[in-house]
Order: structure tokens, then sequence, then C-alpha cells
């Protein structure tokens, strides 16, 4: 528990600390003028920062706004550093003029080109930029725009937008992360200890065995397709672990697995989960090289290459896990015209009405998750199933503590768990 | 009738394509095979230009040309001017290290070494589920609760009052059905009933969005043939 506090401490020394830029990469004062190019130059990189900021900045075009003496421009303008984020934002805050009150403001950056730029026009008092480059100097100034004409204010301090070790905004998530953790460890020891964990039946993982069952009492091959995104997806995660309880089944069935990729690294791990799997049910002979294979990267060229394979090879099973786009409905209609069973499931929300129409069974967001530990019953993947329930049961709990805080009392709880 | 070769190969393409709705066939056959040798080659010459040239070889290539000419320094292992490391330099020793994990992958080629493809397998696989694992609990998890949660602000009006309960319920009773731990008997059953009920509902009305979406894109390849090629349609 003392290296937890250490580490956190460690952690957060950072971002309280006061991060100052060197002195010779800060701008020469200057003074503030239409279209003043002061000379200075980029200060830590030359990249082009204006590609890289916001819409607004990026429909920018150097202003030149007429200035008017006799106007009042907005007071204290002051930019910083958005504090504990990943370095990309700053923000300006200024005040209205004193006397009149002007239509609206336009704000300008001024980066390592030394041009002024427009960033937005605004009737509010603060804006933040983003999409800034971390490290890079930039000043501001903010115009005050009247029917009669425009008052410029002067030019901020130079400041950089960096980034922190710790960004506090997210300390929901990290909680949110160890409540899961401990869920996690908890479960996990309990079934080490060989208490009983109980699961309820879900029906599309009960239909796996069936299926694969039906292939081979066809003699018609399995395909599985592991959706068609990247192994960064949680989806993709899933799908790979189902992978390898499917394969199990269709070593010990003898029935010929076909599985199609579309992310080169994707398919780099079911070939050795496949391959893995037919080494550890004692047939590493009859596992084929080609049953797992890559196919081509393009979304649709996929979607037609997979439904030749169906209408082709006619599998008796279908198995769609994983995450899917467009193509979702192309191959579960293909598939279901070809009369195989389907087995789909992913956690894309905009895929599942498809899956739901044209599939036999389909696992829903959780259920995928779920499913390998359904599907294998070993303890320890039953242990993170259960911690995974119990993450939902501790949500539900909160949703209710914190709404019942919220109304009874009138505490800001939202801002509790409020991710910035 | 257009007279254009590539707006007539784009025709017969798509009616290709779209021949499969009668049945597989030879026509189809052959846009298929086309379409993924194509974005085979495509992707292959994409990943050469954009990733392989730029951020493996001219760092590289960049680096041993400037040993050569100006002698080893350790300004190849490049810091910016804060102090932070740059492994993105023009000049770029650092580039090894995950070229040569990198390469791994091709050790499934030799029987003896093909073990080591589990090292850039462990290093990517690790690398991107806590990538995923914290990005999933912040967008699925915590951003759901603090929209979840009822405050005072929801009983402003009877409209804004029925809007939050109706998600806040529903977000409830689709929690109990996803949860695994119990049967769904006595009282789970009823609000597990009304969990899948707005799942459904939700998703009826994805479906009708989606759908939209996608006769919108059969359009356009109609009016792609009727208009730009045929000429039929003005």
């Amino acid at each position: 528990m003392k290296y937890c506090f250490l580490i956190f401490i460690l952690a957060a020394v950072p971002v309280f600390a006061v991060q100052e830029l060197p002195e010779d990469q800060m701008f020469p004062d200057t003074n503030a003028g239409v279209h003043d190019d002061t000379g200075m130059e980029p200060f830590v990189n030359e990249t082009e920062v204006f590609v890289e900021m916001s819409e607004d900045a990026l429909s920018a075009t150097e202003t030149e706004p007429v200035a008017d003496s006799k106007l009042m421009p907005p007071q204290n303008v002051t930019a910083f550093d958005v504090p504990h984020d990943d370095g990309e934002a700053i923000m300006v805050v200024w005040e209205p003029p004193p006397e009149k009150t002007p239509t609206r403001y336009l704000l300008e950056i001024s980066g390592p080109d030394g041009l002024w730029h427009e960033v937005t026009e605004t009737v509010m008092t603060q804006y933040r930029v983003s999409q800034l480059t971390n490290r890079v100097l930039y000043r501001f100034r903010v115009s005050a725009i009247y029917p009669e004409g425009v008052a410029r204010s002067e030019p901020t301090d130079p400041v950089a937008p960096l980034d922190h070790w710790l960004k506090l905004g997210e300390v929901p998530v990290l909680i949110a992360i160890m409540i899961f953790v401990f869920f996690l460890l908890w479960f996990i020891q309990a079934a080490r200890r060989g208490v009983e964990l109980f699961v309820r039946r879900i029906s599309g993982l009960t239909a796996v065995e069936d299926a694969i069952g039906r292939a081979t009492e066809m003699g018609k091959p399995v395909l599985y397709v592991p959706g068609l995104s990247g192994i960064e997806d949680v989806g993709t995660l899933a799908a790979l672990n189902i992978l390898g309880e499917v394969a199990r089944r269709t070593v010990h069935y003898d029935v010929k697995i076909i599985c199609p990729n579309r992310d080169p690294i994707v398919y780099t791990i079911a070939r050795e989960i496949v391959k893995e799997t037919y080494a550890s049910e004692g047939r590493p002979d009859a596992y084929d090289p080609d049953s797992v294979f890559y196919l081509v990267p393009d979304q649709f060229a996929f979607a037609a290459g997979v439904d030749g394979i169906m209408v082709r090879e006619k599998p008796a099973t279908i198995f769609l896990l994983g995450y899917f786009w467009a193509e979702s409905l192309i191959m579960a209609e293909t598939g279901a015209s070809t009369g195989a069973v389907q087995i789909a499931g992913t956690d894309s929300v905009a895929q599942l009405p498809f899956f739901i129409t044209a599939c036999d069974y389909t696992l829903i967001g959780e259920e995928l998750y779920a499913a390998s530990a359904y599907l294998s019953r070993e303890p320890m993947l039953l242990g993170t199933l259960k911690a995974q329930d119990y993450g939902k049961l501790s949500f539900l709990l909160a949703m209710v503590i914190l709404t019942l805080l919220a109304v009874l009392f009138g505490i800001d709880t939202v801002g509790w768990v409020e991710v910035r | 009738m257009a007279t254009d070769f590539w707006t007539w190969t784009a025709a017969i393409l798509t009616l290709a394509i779209l021949s499969f709705l009668y049945d597989d066939n030879a026509f189809y056959r052959t846009a298929e095979h086309l379409f993924i040798g194509v974005a085979n080659g495509y992707s292959i010459v994409l990943s050469w230009y954009n990733v392989v040239i730029p951020h493996m070889i001219d760092p590289l290539v960049g680096a041993f040309r400037t040993t050569r000419e100006q002698g080893f320094t350790t300004a190849f292992f490049t810091f910016d001017e804060l102090n932070v490391l740059n492994p993105y330099n023009d000049n770029n020793f650092f580039i090894i290290i995950p070229m040569m994990v990198g390469s791994l992958y091709i050790t499934r080629f030799i029987p003896k070494i093909s073990w080591m493809i589990r090292i850039p397998i462990g290093i990517t696989m690790g690398y991107y589920t806590a990538i995923a694992i914290p990005a999933s609990f912040k967008a699925s998890i915590v951003r759901q609760l603090e929209a979840s949660i009822l405050t005072r602000a929801d009983f402003s009006s009877w409209s804004v009052l029925i809007y939050g309960l109706f998600i806040f319920v529903t977000t409830v009773a689709t929690l109990v059905y996803f949860f695994f731990s119990a049967e769904h008997k006595g009282f789970l059953r009823p609000v597990s009933n009304i969990g899948i009920l707005a799942v459904m509902v939700g998703f009826g009305a994805s479906f009708g969005l989606t759908v939209m979406a996608r006769i919108s894109l059969a359009i356009g390849r109609f009016v792609f043939i009727f208009k730009d090629w045929l000429g039929i349609v003005h």
C-alpha cells in the first residue's frame, strides 16, 4: 500500500511542479500590429503547426481587422496551459471592455511562423484552443468587434501547451479501473481456492457446441471471421479469445476451420492461437497452415472475398465475432442465404441490429466479452467474468447512490465523476 | 452514354459485383478477385511509401550517412530542446530497436526459430490492451455514469424529468439483463425484460437510420450507372 502511495506521489509531482521553458525559447518582446512579422523563429521545431490546429484554425486566414484607437479593447487577456492534459491545449481568457459591450470577439494566434491567424469569433470571454503542438510557444490576442470598428488587445505572453504525467481530470477512470482490478484479483483468488462460480446460461454461447456438431455431421467447414478491426479493439481481443475455444472444438470434432483476416497483426495472432490449440489438444498434425490466412486490408474487398468463400465453401457454421462496420450485413445476409447456422457477436452498437436480423444467434456487447470464459469454464477466466459482473453491479450502485445524493441533498455528484 | 474508358470500367465492375444478387458467377468472381488483388497491391505500395520508407529506411540511412560524414555522436539518439526523447528525428539509430522487434514476425518462415514471433505478438497485445482498457472504461463506463445520474436540474420540467427517468431506468434494467451471475428469476425477470426491450428499441432506431444511409449509397451507385454511364437520367 505504501508503495502505491509513493508511486502516486511521484506521478503527481510533475503535475504540481511549475513547468518553465528555457530562456532561449521565449519570444522576443514585440509590439503587436497587423501582420506584425516580428521575425520570430520556430522555437522548438519547424512543424507546420497550423495544419494541426482545430477546425476553426484550419479555416483561418491571416487577418487584418481595422483597428480603431477610440474603442476599448478586451481587458486582461491571458493565456495559460490547460492543466493536467496531454499537452495540446491552451486556455485564453479575457474581460469585456469596461464601457461598451462589443458584438463579438476575434481571437487570433501567432505561432512559430510569426504571423497572426484567426482562431475563432465568439461572444464568450474565454476559449480553449486545442490541437496545438506540444511544447511549441504561442501568443494570442483578442479583438473586440464593434459596429464602428475593432479594438485589439496587446498580445499575451508566449505560452506553450505542456503535457503532464497525471491527468487529474481522468481520476474517475483510474478509480473505476482500480475497483475492477480489485474484483478481478478477488475472484481469481476465489477460483484458485476452488469456490464454485455460477454463471447463468447464455443461449448464443450454448449454441456454439451444437453449431460445430452440425458442421461435423454435414462434413462441412466452420468459417470464423474475427472482425475487421485491429488488435487495439476490445472486440477483436474477445474474438481472438473465442477463436481458441472454437478451434478446440473443431479439433475434437475433426472439422476444418477457415479463418480469413483483414488485419495483418490480428492474422498473425489468430494463426498462432489456432496452431497452439491444435498442438495443446495433441493434434499438431491436423493443423492446416492455410486454414488461417490474410485476405485483404480493404473493407469491402474483404467483404467480397468472405462472401465468395461462403458461397463456394458452403460452411455449415459461420462465426462473425469481433468489431464490424458497414460490411456486417453484406456478410451476414450472404451467410444466411447459404443456409449456414450463423453466430454473430460484436460490441459495435450500429452493427448489432443487422446481426440480430440476419443471424441465428447474436452475442450482444457484454456477452461477447463473457464468451471465452463461458465456453472454457476455466476457473481463472470465470473469475474475470465474475469481476466483470461485479464491476457492473458497482456501476449500478454508484449510479443510484450518486443520483440520491444529487436529488436529495443537491450535491454536484456529476462533477465527481466528470472526465475532463 | 459515357465515352470515358474508366467510366466504362467502373460501370462494368459495378454490374459484375451486383450480379452476385442472382448467384455466384464468373463475372462476380472476376470482379471479386480483381478487387482483392488491387486492394492488396495498393496497400503494399501505400505501406512501403508511407510507413517503411519515411519511418524506417530514411531515418536509418540518414543516421548512417551522417555518421560516415561526421563521425558517430550521441546526437543520433536525439533529444529535443526540452530533453525529451524524440524518436522521429530525421537521423535516428533508435529506429533499429522497433525494426528488430518487428522483423521477428518474419521468423514464422523459419521453423526452428518460429517461436520468436511470440515476442512482437506479446508486445503488440500488451501495448494495445493497455491502450484499450482505459479508453473503454472512460468511454463506456465513466461517461455513461456521468450521463445517467439524475440531478435536481432534471426536475425542472416534465419533459426533462421523463427523459432523465427513462435514461436512468433503462440503464439500470439493461445492466441487470447483462448480469451473468444470477438467473433471471423473480424480481430480476421483469427488470431484465425491460432491459432487453430497451436494447431492442435502440437497435430498431439504429437499424432504420443505418438502412437509410445504405439506401442513399445504393442510389448513388444507380445514379452513376444511369446518369454518368448511360446518360439516361439528367
